[in-house]
């Protein structure tokens, strides 16, 4: 019976370790004051400052920004509508078919989606004239269509454990399905929508493959830098950037953390409280 | 009569499954109106055909001489307080309470005046600022009752307003809803499955069994004319015994009952001598005695008793086996009770105590 502990535990640090050494290693050698990337010289923090000093570094972190907040936000508002129709609206036709349309990108090849966003522009400019370039417009939308999958996803599973009489309750009270809609279903669900846009907003700051496919002359993403740049070796200053990067994500997902630890905090204390009220 | 509320042949089916048939009530207006019956015989279904979240299948519903079919839910001057209650979680109570008015044409000042006027009818009025969450559940109910009421219904639709209390609560909240329903006048229909709480709360009630309305009437003719049956088991307690018509005379009937080993006499109903019926007897109806009584009897052994205070309820086996319940009231206390386990006792009854149904 004690061995069994013994054996998980090792398999679970042996995966922590897997995942987290190369992170650390990385860490360590964006101090190493030595320009190759596998042999220590001695501690150095020049290659922070070489990064700040770099535009190219700079342009791409604001151009991966830019189409993280906009394809994101058009991906929020659209994936947000299309799972509220498939929970709500359940009897238009051709449900079915439409909520296995809306699940078949997650499993699909990110190469076959890029693939196909790349053609389709290419049709499309042949056809229309439109896109006549490639760059921020088309690598915008193609995250758009495949990071807004992801909110429908989200959305979904919050609407369906929502108790649907709260909505009859307005509607009963002499509003509109619009108007409740507004009113009561997007405020419920709206902690699911946030966690929805900032899924599609990391889905698209790191995304490398549909990016690469649907990107022009001229718009570099980070991802897309960082890609290029080890491809003629791994530099000190690529790891120092990827620290930067693994610094800014923990630290958001620490901080929402601890907002959410102590919004569910606060409102388990006044449950409580109003249960000792009761008397 | 032109009655407020009238429901005409209405029937639901979901699919191959009827939910709901062929009810046909009326009810007046003022009236506190129950649903009665067990879980899933079709309340809910009925409640929110009232309300317009589902369309009859067959029949049509009349409120105030105006025929609902195709009315909208938000169009229909019809409240409901939800099962759940189904508070809006991300308002405060007073928000709760304040939001049907926002549809009524009343100046700001008119809409707090009103939302004033509710809080203080359910005494919320310290947690007003409160979200759902941080009030309790009788507290909650509370809520949803004042915002159904705010925008002055004609009709207020209650399914099971009661059943997420405690015992003692529920009993408290009862007395408060029939006098918030007797200062404001609204019609109640009232959804229960507790028989206790139909009793109390209602002018009338209508006990439902697999979608059928099975009788209506006062709690009174409810409980001691049951029609049927299953009417006779869902309200209280009851003893059937199997038995035969004798003879019919002015004002009486005799049965032969096999279980009491020959024959009693009831009040006069409607059946020819030689059908077969029941006789059903409520436990407090029945005397226990040492000697045997004139009129109806029966001798029997006290097999089972069980003391709860105010009363004693005594399980007695008849001679051929069956099995009685009676009630019997302790008047004196630490007198010794009427009968111990064992004894041998005499159970009986008066003709008008008995309750004769067919089949
Ligand atoms: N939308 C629906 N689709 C299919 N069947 C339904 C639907 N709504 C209700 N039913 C069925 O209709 C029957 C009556 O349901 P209803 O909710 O009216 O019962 P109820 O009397 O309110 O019961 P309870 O006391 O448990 O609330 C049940 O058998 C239920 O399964
Ligand atoms: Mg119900």
């Amino acid at each position: 019976m004690t061995r069994r502990p013994t054996f998980l535990l090792s398999v679970l640090a042996f995966g922590f370790a897997f995942f987290y050494v190369p992170i650390l290693s990385m860490m360590v050698y964006s101090f190493n004051a030595s320009r190759l990337a596998t042999v220590w010289g001695g501690f150095s923090t020049k290659w922070y400052g070489a990064l700040m000093s770099n535009s190219q570094v700079g342009e791409a972190l604001l151009l991966s920004l830019k189409i993280a907040l906009v394809s994101s936000t058009l991906a929020t508002i659209l994936g947000t509508l299309a799972g509220i129709a498939l929970v709500r609206f359940t009897k238009f036709r051709g449900r079915t078919l439409f909520s296995g349309l809306v699940t078949a990108p997650l499993i699909m090849p990110e190469v076959i989606t890029g693939v196909s966003a790349l053609i389709f522009f290419l049709l499309l400019a042949g056809w229309i004239g439109w896109p006549a370039q490639r760059g921020f417009t088309t690598i915008t939308l193609a995250h758009v269509t495949f990071s807004m999958v992801f909110v429908t996803t989200i959305v979904q599973a919050r609407l369906l454990q929502s108790d649907r009489a709260i909505e009859e309750a307005a509607m009963d009270l002499g509003t509109r399905p619009w108007g409740v809609l507004w009113d009561i279903t997007l405020p419920v669900i709206s902690p699911a929508i946030l966690s929805g846009w900032l899924l599609a907003f990391t889905i698209s700051l790191d995304d490398v493959v549909i990016t690469s496919f649907t990107t022009g002359p001229g718009s570099t993403t980070l991802p897309l830098l960082i890609w290029s740049k080890v491809k003629l070796g791994v530099t000190p200053d690529i790891n120092a950037l990827a620290t930067l990067m693994v610094l800014a994500v923990g630290l958001g997902v620490a901080v929402a953390g601890v907002v959410m630890n102590r919004a569910e905090a606060r409102r388990l204390a006044d449950e409580r409280l109003a249960y000792r009220a009761q008397g | 009569m032109a009655d407020f509320l009238q429901i005409q042949g209405v029937s639901k089916s979901f699919g191959p499954f009827q939910a709901v048939r062929d009810v046909t009530l009326s009810v007046a207006q003022g009236e506190i109106f129950s649903l009665l019956g067990g879980s899933g015989c079709g309340k809910t279904t009925l409640l929110r055909m009232l309300a317009g979240f589902e369309d009859p299948t067959a029949g049509r519903i009349f409120l105030d001489g105006r025929d609902m079919a195709g009315v909208p839910p938000w169009a229909r001057p019809v409240h409901m307080m939800f099962q759940s209650y189904a508070l809006f979680p991300h308002m405060t109570v007073e928000a709760n309470i304040s939001y049907g008015l926002k549809h009524d044409a009343l100046t700001p000042a008119q809409r707090r005046d009103r939302v004033r006027e509710m809080l203080d009818l359910v005494q919320l009025t310290p947690t007003a600022t409160r979200k759902p969450h941080q009030i309790s559940g009788g507290q909650r109910q509370r809520v949803a009752l004042a915002r159904a009421l705010a925008r002055q219904p004609k009709l207020l639709l209650l399914d099971e307003p009661l059943a997420a209390l405690d015992k003692k609560l529920r009993e408290h909240t009862q007395f408060e809803l029939m006098s918030i329903q007797a200062r404001t006048g609204v019609t109640f229909i009232v959804v229960t499955h507790d028989q206790e709480e139909a009793m109390t709360l209602s002018d009338r009630i209508a006990v439902m069994d697999r979608g059928q309305v099975q009788q209506v009437g006062s709690p009174t003719e409810i409980y001691e004319y049951p029609v049927n049956r299953f009417v006779a088991s869902f309200i209280g307690a009851i003893t059937s015994f199997d038995a035969e018509v004798v003879a019919r005379d002015a004002g009486f009937l005799t049965l032969h009952v096999p279980d009491f080993g020959g024959q009693v006499t009831t009040r006069e109903a409607d059946f020819a001598p030689g059908t077969r019926v029941t006789l059903a007897l409520r436990p407090e109806k029945l005397v226990i005695s040492k000697d045997r009584p004139p009129g109806n009897a029966v001798q029997g052994v006290v097999k089972d008793l069980a003391y709860f205070g105010k009363d004693s309820l005594y399980r007695i086996t008849l001679a051929s086996g069956a099995l009685v319940q009676a009630h019997a009231v302790n008047q004196a206390r630490g007198a010794a009770m009427v009968a111990d386990w064992d004894d041998q006792v005499w159970l009986s009854f008066q003709p008008s105590a008995a309750i004769v149904l067919g089949g």
